[in-house]
C-alpha cells in the first residue's frame, strides 16, 4: 500500500503523522519553527554554549584498554554519554527542544519517561529555562525508578504516574499525547526519542547527532581513521541514531542496534521490536511494532525501563529495511552480566539500557580482528539501576 | 457514496457510540438493536484497540473490558453481519489506524463492506494521511469520515472539501469524555464546513445531557455521544440494554423538539 501523497516525514515507507486532527496545527507549527531556527547562527550558538558549558560536552571517547585486552579482539572505545549532566544522552535533545520551545513562546513543557532519564533531563532544563514542567511516567516505572521520581520533584516538576495499560513507557507516551491535546497553546511536548509523528523523529535525531559528530572527529584524532563498528542500545532509538547518524554515508562502518530481548525473543516477555514485531501504525508513526495478529499492541517486557517499548523509531525501521544497520536482541541476563562486567573491568557502571550494547560487544569483539575498532555508545550511567540489579541478584536492598 | 446521508435526511441525527464486545458481543447486539428502535439515526461501532490515544478513561476502560473478553475484529465482522438482518440504519466503524492496517487494508474494507458497514472513522488518521485509507475504502463504497477540531482553523476548508459522509466536528480540546461545558464556537465551526462543502456536520466529544444535545443540534446536523453511553454500559453490565434504550430515546427527543 502506498503512503498518501500529502504525507510528510517519511523514511522509506516509515514515519508520517498519524495523530488526531487536534494536534496537527501543533506539529505544523513545530516544524515551521524548527526549519526557521535549525540553521540560525544565534540559535546554534546558544545551543552549543549550553552543550559545552551546561551539559559538559563534548563527552569523552574513552579507550577501554582492559576490556580490549580481556576480549582479545578489536580495540574497544566507549563514547561516554553517561558523563553528561543528568547522566545520559537525553540532555542533548532536551536542551535543543526546550530552546526551541522558548523561541516558540511556550511556557510549559510536558514529557514522557521510561527509566526516568528523559524525565530528569526535561525537569532539569525546565528548571534552567524557567519553564513549567509535567512528566508522565508509567506507574510500574515509578516503582522501578523511585529515585528518579524524587529527583524530578526536586527539580520542580510535577510527576504523573500513569496506571492505564501496562503502566510502562508506551502508556506514558499515550498519556502525554492525550495531555497535549488538552492544552496546546502554551505547551510543547518534549518527546524523548526518535519516534512519534513528524517532525519529532527528525528533530530529535538532529539534536542527538552531536554524538556521532563528536565520535567521528575524536576517532580521527585518536586513531586517524573511522571506526569499523558503532553499536548502541535501541528502545525508541535516540542514542543509537545519534551514534549512527554521521556514519550512515560511511558504508565501511558497521552499525549495530541492540534491542531488549527481555526473557528471550522466543518468549512473550520481550521488547525486541525488529526481531519480533511487524509493520504497523502507532504513536503517530508507521514503523515496526510488537503486536498481535489483530494489531493490538503487545504488552512488552524488559528489565530496562528505558527499552521497554513496543516500537522503534521510523529511521531505524528504514535502516533495517535497507540493511544499512543490523538489529540484534540481548536478554536481561546478558545485559545484567555486562552491567557487572563493565563495572569491574573498567570501573564504569553503565545504565542497564547501555549494558545491552556492552553485552553484544562481549559476544562479537573477540572475533573482530585486532586492527579494527569498535565504538560502544554508553548512553547513560547506571546509578539509577543499582538497586534493581541488586534485587535481580537476590540482594534485597531498597533505595 | 454510502447510505450515511440517509441519517441526516430532513432531520437532526442522533449518533450513539458503543464499544463492540463490552461487556460481550451478545450484549452489543442487543444494544445496537435497542439503539435503532429508540431513534438512533446512525450508529458508531467501536472496534477496541489496546492503546486508544484519543480516548478518555471511560472508553479506554471499555476497550480493555472488550479485549479481555476475547473480542477480535473477525468476531465483530460476524456480529455486524448478523445484526444487519434487523438493523437497517447506517453504521460506521470507529477504531484506530493499526487495527485496519495490521488486518490488511483491502481485507478490512472488503469484510467491512460485506458485513454491511457504511463508513469508518479513524481518529489517528488526519487529512495528511487520509488518502492511504480512503483510496481503499472508496473502492468498496465505504465513506472515510473526516474530523475537524477546535484547533483546525484554516485547515477546515481543505478537510471539509474532501470529506465524505459527514464531517465529525470535535467540540473540545482533549480526549473523549463527559464535559460539564462546551466552550468552542460550534456555530462558527459548522459554518466553515458548510462554506467549503454541502455536507452534514455532526458534533461529538463531551456531550452527555439532553440540554447539551439540544444546544448542539441548533448549530449542527447531528449529535454524537460516546462516553455517556459507555458509562451506562459499565454501570449496568449485561443488564444495560433498557437503560441505554431509554437514554437514546431521551437524547433523540431533545434534538427533535
Amino acid at each position: 500500500m502506498e503512503n498518501s501523497l500529502n504525507s510528510k516525514g517519511r523514511f522509506g515507507i516509515h514515519g508520517g503523522q498519524y495523530i488526531p486532527e487536534t494536534l496537527m496545527n501543533a506539529v505544523i507549527e513545530l516544524e515551521e519553527a524548527y526549519n526557521k531556527y535549525k540553521d540560525d547562527p544565534l540559535f546554534n550558538k546558544e545551543l552549543t554554549d549550553l552543550y559545552n558549558n551546561y551539559a559538559g560536552r563534548p563527552s569523552r571517547l574513552y579507550y577501554a584498554e582492559h576490556m580490549t585486552k580481556d576480549l582479545g579482539g578489536a580495540k574497544v572505545y566507549l563514547k561516554r554519554e553517561d558523563l553528561n549532566h543528568t547522566g545520559s544522552h537525553k540532555i542533548n535533545n532536551v536542551l535543543g527542544q526546550c530552546l526551541l520551545a522558548k523561541r516558540m513562546g511556550k511556557t510549559r513543557v510536558i514529557a514522557e519517561t521510561g527509566a526516568g532519564q528523559h524525565g530528569v533531563a526535561t525537569a532539569t532544563v525546565a528548571a534552567l529555562m524557567g519553564l513549567e514542567c509535567e512528566v508522565f511516567m508509567g506507574e510500574e516505572d515509578t516503582k522501578r525508578q523511585a529515585l528518579n521520581v524524587y529527583r524530578m520533584k526536586l527539580l520542580g516538576a510535577k510527576v504523573h504516574p500513569v496506571s492505564s495499560g501496562t503502566g510502562t513507557l508506551k502508556d506514558a507516551v499515550s498519556e502525554t499525547m492525550r495531555e497535549w491535546t488538552n492544552r496546546i497553546d502554551d505547551t510543547h511536548y518534549v518527546l524523548g526519542s526518535v519516534m512519534g509523528p513528524h517532525p519529532f523523529p527528525t528533530i530529535v535525531r538532529d539534536f542527538q547527532a552531536v554524538i556521532s559528530r563528536e565520535i567521528k572527529s575524536q576517532m580521527l584524532e585518536a586513531e586517524g581513521k573511522l571506526p569499523d563498528v558503532v553499536m548502541a542500545c535501541v528502545g525508541g532509538g535516540s542514542n543509537a541514531i545519534g551514534a549512527f547518524y554521521h556514519f550512515i554515508e560511511d558504508k565501511s562502518v558497521r552499525l549495530i542496534g541492540c534491542e531488549a530481548a527481555g526473557r528471550g525473543i522466543d518468549t512473550k516477555e520481550t521488547a525486541a521490536t525488529i526481531n519480533t514485531g511487524r509493520e504497523g501504525i502507532f504513536h503517530g508513526m508507521k514503523s515496526y511494532f510488537c503486536q498481535d495478529e489483530y494489531g493490538q499492541i503487545a504488552p512488552v517486557y524488559s528489565i530496562s525501563a528505558g527499552l521497554d517499548y513496543p516500537g522503534i523509531g521510523p529511521e531505524h525501521a528504514w535502516l533495517y529495511d535497507t540493511k544499512r544497520a543490523e538489529y540484534v536482541a540481548v536478554t536481561d541476563d546478558e545485559a545484567v552480566d555486562a552491567f557487572e562486567y563493565l563495572s569491574r573491568t573498567e570501573g564504569i557502571i553503565p545504565a542497564i539500557e547501555s549494558a545491552h550494547a556492552v553485552a553484544h560487544a562481549l559476544k562479537i569483539v573477540k572475533d573482530i580482528p585486532k586492527d579494527q575498532i569498535v565504538v560502544i555508545n554508553i548512553s547513560g550511567r547506571g546509578d539509577k539501576d543499582v538497586a534493581a540489579i541488586a534485587r535481580y541478584r537476590g540482594e534485597d536492598i531498597y533505595e | 457514496m454510502s447510505n450515511i446521508y440517509k441519517a441526516f435526511e430532513n432531520k437532526k441525527a442522533f449518533i450513539p457510540f458503543v464499544t463492540c464486545g463490552d461487556p460481550s458481543l451478545e450484549v452489543t447486539k442487543e444494544i445496537i438493536k435497542a439503539m435503532a428502535l429508540s431513534g438512533a439515526d446512525l450508529i458508531e461501532l467501536g472496534i477496541p484497540f489496546s492503546d486508544p490515544t484519543a480516548e478518555g478513561p471511560v472508553i479506554q476502560e471499555a476497550n480493555i473490558r472488550a479485549l479481555s473478553g476475547g473480542v477480535t475484529t473477525d468476531k465483530i465482522f460476524d456480529m455486524v453481519k448478523e445484526i444487519r438482518k434487523d438493523v437497517k440504519i447506517p453504521m460506521v466503524f470507529m477504531t484506530y489506524a493499526n487495527v485496519v492496517y495490521s488486518y490488511g487494508m483491502e481485507k478490512f474494507m472488503t469484510n467491512a463492506k460485506e458485513a454491511g458497514m457504511d463508513g469508518i472513522i479513524l481518529p489517528d488518521v488526519p487529512y495528511e494521511e487520509k488518502e492511504e485509507f480512503a483510496s481503499v475504502a472508496s473502492k468498496y463504497g465505504l465513506d472515510m469520515i473526516s474530523l475537524i477540531a477546535p484547533t483546525s482553523h484554516e485547515r477546515v476548508k481543505m478537510i471539509a472539501s474532501s470529506a465524505e459522509g459527514f464531517v465529525y466536528c470535535v467540540s473540545s480540546l482533549g480526549v473523549t469524555g463527559v464535559r460539564s461545558e462546551i466552550t468552542t464556537d460550534i456555530g462558527k465551526m459548522v459554518e466553515l464546513v458548510k462554506a467549503a462543502k454541502d455536507i452534514p456536520a455532526a458534533v461529538g466529544f463531551g456531550i452527555s445531557t439532553p440540554e447539551q444535545a439540544k444546544k448542539m443540534a441548533a448549530y449542527a446536523d447531528g449529535v454524537i455521544v460516546g462516553s455517556a453511553i459507555v458509562k451506562i454500559i459499565a454501570k449496568y453490565g449485561k443488564e444495560c440494554v433498557p437503560y441505554v434504550a431509554e437514554y437514546v430515546k431521551s437524547m433523540k427527543e431533545a434534538i427533535t423538539q
